[in-house]
C-alpha cells in the first residue's frame, strides 16, 4: 500500500511540475529552485514531514522533498548547537545526496563523450 | 448535435493545446510516478535489512542518484526526458541528471571551466537556493522554538 501511495503523491508532484512548464514556460531549473524552496518552506512548518510519513518515497524523492531535508537538517542542527547550526544543518543534511551526484556525474562526465550517439 | 465541418475544425482547435498538456500530465504523473514507487520497493527492502529510517533514505537517494548519472551517460535519461517531462526532472533522478548532462557536454571546455563548473549551471542555483532558504528557515525556528 506504501508503493502505492508513493506512486500517487509522487506522480502528482510531478503533475504540478508539469502544469508549471506547460502553462507558465518556466524553465526546468527554475521549476527545481521552486520546488527546493517551496519544499524547504513547507519543511520549515512542520507540513511537509506529514506528507512523507503518508506517501513516503512518494514526498521525499521529488524536489520538495530535497527542501524539506535541508529544513528537517538545520532545525536539528539548531537543537544540537543553537545558532551555529543555521550555518551548518542545511549543508550537512544535503551532503550525501551532493557528494554522491558530484562524484559520479564527475566519473560520467570522463568515461562519456558528448555527442556520443546510443 | 449538428455541427459543420468548419465549427469541428475550431472545435479541434480549441481543444488541442488542452489535451496536449493533459497529456504531458499523464506521462509526467506515470514517470513520476513509477520513479517514486520504484524508490518506495528499494526503501522498504534496506529498511527491512535493519537500516536506520534515515541511512536508508540517504541510501536510497544515492542508488538514485547513481542510476540516473548511469542512465544520463549512456544517453537514456534524456530520451526519457522527452517523454516524461517533468515526471523526470522533478525526481531526485532529474536532480542527478542536470548534474551529470552539463558535465559531459562540456567535458571539452576543460576539467576545471567545463567539468568542474558546468557541473553546477542548474545544481547551483538549486543549492543556492535551498541554502538561503534553510538558513531563514533556521534562524525562524531558533527564534520560535
Amino acid at each position: 500500500m506504501d508503493i502505492f501511495w508513493a506512486f500517487v503523491i509522487g506522480g502528482l508532484i510531478c503533475v504540478i511540475g508539469q502544469l508549471l512548464i506547460d502553462l507558465t514556460k518556466l524553465t526546468a531549473a527554475r521549476i527545481l529552485v521552486f520546488f527546493v524552496v517551496a519544499g524547504c518552506i513547507l519543511g520549515g512548518l512542520g507540513i511537509y514531514e506529514r506528507l512523507v510519513d503518508f506517501a513516503g518515497a512518494g514526498a521525499s524523492v521529488p524536489l520538495p522533498g530535497f527542501g524539506n531535508l535541508l529544513a528537517r537538517g538545520v532545525k536539528r542542527a539548531v537543537d544540537e548547537r543553537g545558532l551555529i547550526g543555521v550555518i551548518t544543518g542545511g549543508f550537512t543534511a544535503m551532503a550525501g545526496g551532493v557528494t554522491v551526484a558530484v562524484v559520479f556525474g564527475y566519473l560520467a562526465a570522463l568515461v562519456s563523450s558528448p555527442g556520443m550517439k546510443d | 448535435m449538428k455541427i459543420t465541418e468548419q465549427q469541428y475544425e475550431e472545435m479541434v482547435k480549441a481543444s488541442a493545446p488542452k489535451s496536449t498538456v493533459i497529456i504531458n500530465c499523464a506521462k509526467a504523473f506515470l514517470v513520476g510516478g513509477a520513479i517514486c514507487a520504484g524508490a518506495q520497493l528499494i526503501y522498504n527492502q534496506l529498511h527491512a535489512m535493519g537500516f536506520s529510517r534515515e541511512d536508508t533514505g540517504t541510501l536510497v537517494a544515492a542508488i538514485l542518484i547513481v542510476s540516473a548519472i548511469l542512465l544520463t551517460a549512456l544517453r537514456v535519461y534524456d530520451r526519457l526526458g522527452k517523454f516524461a517531462g517533468a515526471g523526470s526532472i522533478v525526481p531526485i533522478t532529474g536532480f542527478a541528471n542536470a548534474i551529470a548532462a552539463p558535465a559531459i557536454e562540456h567535458k571539452k571546455e576543460g576539467l576545471v571551466l567545463g567539468i568542474g563548473a558546468k557541473m553546477f549551471l542548474i545544481a547551483g542555483p538549486v543549492i543556492v537556493y535551498g541554502t538561503l532558504t534553510s538558513v531563514i528557515v533556521g534562524l525562524i525556528y531558533y527564534f520560535v522554538r
